[in-house]
């Protein structure tokens, strides 16, 4: 097999399917990510950045960190994915977040990312996505905005 | 040393070109747990109308970070890496970045300021693909802190 099949079973989206009438308020997807510390390394060696505060515990602790934290393009990179799913990757026009909080992520347990997309704003042919991002109950990126495209 | 307040409106050279691996925007896909086809299968990608599997909406920090590292080494801006959080991040896409495709990017500081002891640089990097077409810029907010 030369080509890896899409993973756990997702139905292969089309970009081109239709994103419905789409009303300001509607949750269109909400997600729950772990990131545990392989997730960090993996990050890393995908990434190019090999801060250690992202890997290492002496090191976090030394620079006054509570533990080793999530890379934030990390954070921003997986938050999106539900939306990603959702309106197929072609329709995603931009994308921004605020680095509001660090995401600690314990050795043992990780860190439980909870994604909530909602209806910011209709426009003629793009609508905006607001993320709401939370670990334990506490906001981590703040104007979280996806806007994408909803024209076919 | 700070920032320079000079350094609003300066703008570094073009970085060398960046070649998109295929293998690469499937292990970046990955390390953000995308799961999307077109992302990781090349007939999914094919089928959606692209040349090969295109990378997800933060693969263009990678190519940004290029042009960060110019800003960081750049002595005379006085952007201490040591004190830099990093506090906002922007990609405006005209179009998905593709497997293949060869991207330079280019840095301008568009504006400092100073605000609560600390100073926040905001840099947009300008990422254009072979044939000089644009394909996303990159906008970074970063917060240098105030020496305490």
């Amino acid at each position: 097999m030369s080509e890896m099949a899409p993973l756990d079973g997702m139905p292969p989206m089309d970009s081109a399917h239709e994103l419905g009438e789409l009303e300001v308020g509607t949750v269109v997807t909400e997600r729950d990510v772990t990131l545990t510390r392989d997730s960090l390394v993996r990050y890393a060696g995908a990434s190019g950045d090999f801060n250690p505060i992202h890997y290492r515990d002496d090191v976090a602790a030394a620079v006054g960190l509570p533990g080793v934290l999530a890379h934030g393009m990390l954070t921003m990179g997986a938050a999106v994915q539900p939306v990603v799913d959702w309106a197929g990757p072609s329709r995603i026009l931009d994308y921004q977040v605020r680095f509001t909080r660090p995401v600690v992520v314990d050795p043992e347990t990780g860190a439980q990312l909870h994604v909530v997309a909602t209806v910011g704003r209709v426009d003629e042919a793009s609508a905006r996505i607001d993320l709401t991002v939370t670990v334990d109950g506490k906001t981590v990126l703040g104007k979280a905005q996806v806007v994408v495209a909803t024209g076919r | 040393m700070p920032v320079n307040p000079e350094l609003q409106g300066r703008q570094y050279p073009p970085t060398a070109p960046y070649l998109v691996g295929r293998e690469k925007v499937r292990e970046f896909a990955r390390a953000v747990q995308a799961t999307h086809p077109e992302h990781l299968d090349v007939e999914a990608a094919r089928a959606a109308g692209h040349a090969d599997v295109i990378a997800p909406p933060t693969f263009p920090i990678v190519i940004q970070e290029l042009t960060l590292r110019q800003l960081l080494d750049d002595e005379t801006a006085g952007v201490d890496f040591t004190r830099v959080v990093h506090g906002d991040q922007r990609f405006t896409a005209i179009r998905p970045i593709v497997a293949g495709d060869e991207l330079t990017a280019q840095l301008t500081v568009t504006s400092v300021k100073s605000l609560g002891g600390n100073d926040m640089v905001t840099s947009e990097s300008v990422i254009t693909d072979a044939h000089g077409e644009h394909v996303v810029t990159a906008t970074s907010t970063l917060v240098v802190r105030g020496e305490a």
